[in-house]
């Protein structure tokens, strides 16, 4: 392969790793803007919701990747297994908020976030003792249709999940910036004791918030299995942990700077990985956590005077 | 006069520190009723009191003759009281616009929100020019015009003001005032924290003074105005700043 070819071959995996790391680097960003708290049950609430689209596929008789679809079909099957794994995931993300955080709302400190690391525990232990240790064949219904671009091969899976994640974000971009809940999130924000005054239901906001952010990291899951073909209970933490730096990267808080910083890292990785070595993936990425936490702690596209007042 | 707004006999604690102390006051409808009194009395302690972002451990709090101590502020909005809250409390990075349409967040959105806009627009022209800039970047002046339209977009009945001239340049606050005058011409009541007596006296019809957390004095603003303890203690430093 040309060196140009090599390029072009991991930008296409790095904007498909960048669209999954986005994904759930807006969870952290919609809850940590509004309370402020690193939720590490997000981490595991990205796999649960890995292995909901894995059983949702399955239940409609995708097993493996021995069913191939096409048509209309296929596109039913991806909408209802998003559909799904998004609902459920978001459902999980608020038991989450109500049975865990919100008794500890007033508490001040660590202790809601050290909760969440707890809870991210709860999560792992449960499907690592309900479904087992090894990794599961992810079921995927995508006929093997690929397209040529030099020596590099674009695949229609990095289609589908560039073509699913664009459509969340920009789904989300719209929810925040226009719609009436969407700008009381904002509103509790950047001043949650202003906004309670203005009528706005701070509760109700931050339900809200786990909502939105789980389902997009239960999407971020299905795409996981999508793309690796397959899941395992262990996937959490190392993508987590890369969709936190994005979500730091970008300007932990701001949705634009979330998105930019999913796709920066997942571009990282698979030029890291071509270019040096996958094993230093995780060095180069924790090294631009430090130096962005550092240098510029309030990110890409953050303010770099978080003002809340 | 028909009350709109009592407190009776209020106390208010922040964990240990006991803020307000049997504390009573009463507005009328169409009333401007300042309250004044220094630094750290528990001023913004009476306004977040009245909107329920704190809540009385003793006492009582009435309006249109419905005790509100219990119910969320939330609940307190809908019924109809706004705030203009201390150092204005913009949203700093939305617009102007979308500050107002904060103000009527607990409204549906009719031909009424559109008329109310108009509303604001004819009170402050500069406003309307500067819709779709970001709040953060107005002047202080600009803000406060915005922090009064944005109560106004509530329809309340009561608007309860914390210190609306502070960080102002005296213009300011001058045109504030007339403003307040002019709002409350049209039929509203205001409920006015004022650090800057002078001024405060001069467009209210009565006034609370607190002292520590304890009404000391209260009476017809032109009383007041004379009572020589208030033109020590705030006219007289005042007209020299
Ligand atoms: N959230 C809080 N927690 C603890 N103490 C508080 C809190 N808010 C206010 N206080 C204290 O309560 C007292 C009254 O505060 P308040 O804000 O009502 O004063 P104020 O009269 O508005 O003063 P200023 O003129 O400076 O605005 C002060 O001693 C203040 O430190
Ligand atoms: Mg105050």
């Amino acid at each position: 392969m040309t060196f140009s070819d090599l390029l072009l071959q991991q930008t296409i995996n790095g904007l498909s790793l960048g669209a999954m790391y986005a994904l759930l680097a807006l969870g952290f960003t919609l809850v940590y803007g509004i309370l402020e708290l690193i939720n590490f049950a997000h981490f595991n609430v990205f796999m649960v919701g890995s292995f909901i689209g894995m059983w949702t596929l399955q239940l409609m008789g995708i097993n493996g990747q021995a069913v191939v679809m096409t048509g209309l079909p296929l596109i039913g099957v991806m909408l209802v297994a998003l559909f799904v794994t998004m609902l459920l995931s978001g459902g999980l993300g608020v038991v989450i908020e109500r049975l865990s955080l919100r008794p500890l709302r007033n508490v001040k400190g660590p202790a809601a976030m050290i909760t969440t690391i707890g809870v991210s525990y709860i999560l792992f232990n449960i499907i690592l003792l309900t479904v087992g240790a090894d990794s599961k064949n992810y079921p995927n219904p995508l006929p093997p249709i690929q397209w040529a671009l030099g020596d590099a091969v674009l695949r229609l899976r990095e289609v589908l999940i560039w073509v699913i994640s664009v459509l969340l974000m920009l789904g989300l971009h719209v929810f925040v910036q226009r719609s009436k809940m969407g700008k009381a999130m904002r509103a509790t924000a950047q001043d949650p004791e202003a906004a309670r005054m203005m009528g706005v239901e701070v509760d109700r906001v931050i339900i809200i918030a786990f909502f939105l952010g789980s389902a997009l990291a239960g999407a971020g899951g299905l795409i996981f299995g999508l793309y690796y073909n397959f899941t395992s209970f262990i996937i959490g933490f190392t993508a987590g942990l890369r969709a936190f730096t994005a979500a730091v990267l970008g300007g932990i808080g701001n949705v634009p700077g979330a998105m930019l910083g999913g796709v920066i890292i997942g571009l990282v990785e698979s030029m890291g990985g071509q270019f040096i070595a996958t094993e230093w993936t995780d060095v180069i990425i924790f090294s631009i956590l430090v130096l962005v936490l550092v240098f510029r702690p309030s990110g890409l596209m953050g303010r770099v005077a978080p003002n809340k007042s | 006069m028909p009350e709109l707004l009592r407190f009776q006999d209020v106390n208010t604690h922040y964990g240990d520190l006991h803020v307000l102390k049997d504390v009573n006051y009463t507005i009328g409808q169409g009333e401007i009723v300042s309250l004044l009194g220094g630094n750290a009395c528990g001023k913004s302690t009476t306004m977040k009191t009245i909107m329920g972002v704190v809540r009385p451990t003793t006492g009582s709090v009435i309006f249109d003759g419905v005790a509100i101590e219990t119910m969320s502020t939330a609940e307190r909005v809908k019924r109809g009281i706004a705030p203009v809250l201390e150092a204005r409390r913009l949203f700093p990075r939305m617009t102007v616009y979308e500050n107002l349409e904060m103000g009527a967040y607990t409204r549906k959105r009719g031909p009424d929100f559109n008329q109310d806009l108009e509303r604001v627009y004819s009170l402050f022209p500069r406003v309307k020019e500067r819709l779709n800039q970001v709040s953060g970047t107005l002047s202080g002046g600009e803000q406060q015009m915005v922090a009064i339209g944005r109560a106004l977009m509530a329809r309340p009945r009561l608007i309860c003001m914390d210190e609306p001239s502070m960080g102002l340049s005296p213009l300011f606050v001058e045109q504030v005032f007339e403003i307040i005058q002019e709002i409350n011409r049209q039929g509203m009541t205001i409920f006015m924290v004022e650090q800057n007596a002078n001024m405060a006296l001069s467009i209210a019809h009565r006034a609370y003074v607190l002292q520590t957390g304890k009404v000391v004095l209260s009476g017809s603003a032109a009383e007041l105005r004379r009572d020589p303890s208030i033109r020590e203690a705030y006219l007289g430093e005042l007209q020299v700043t």
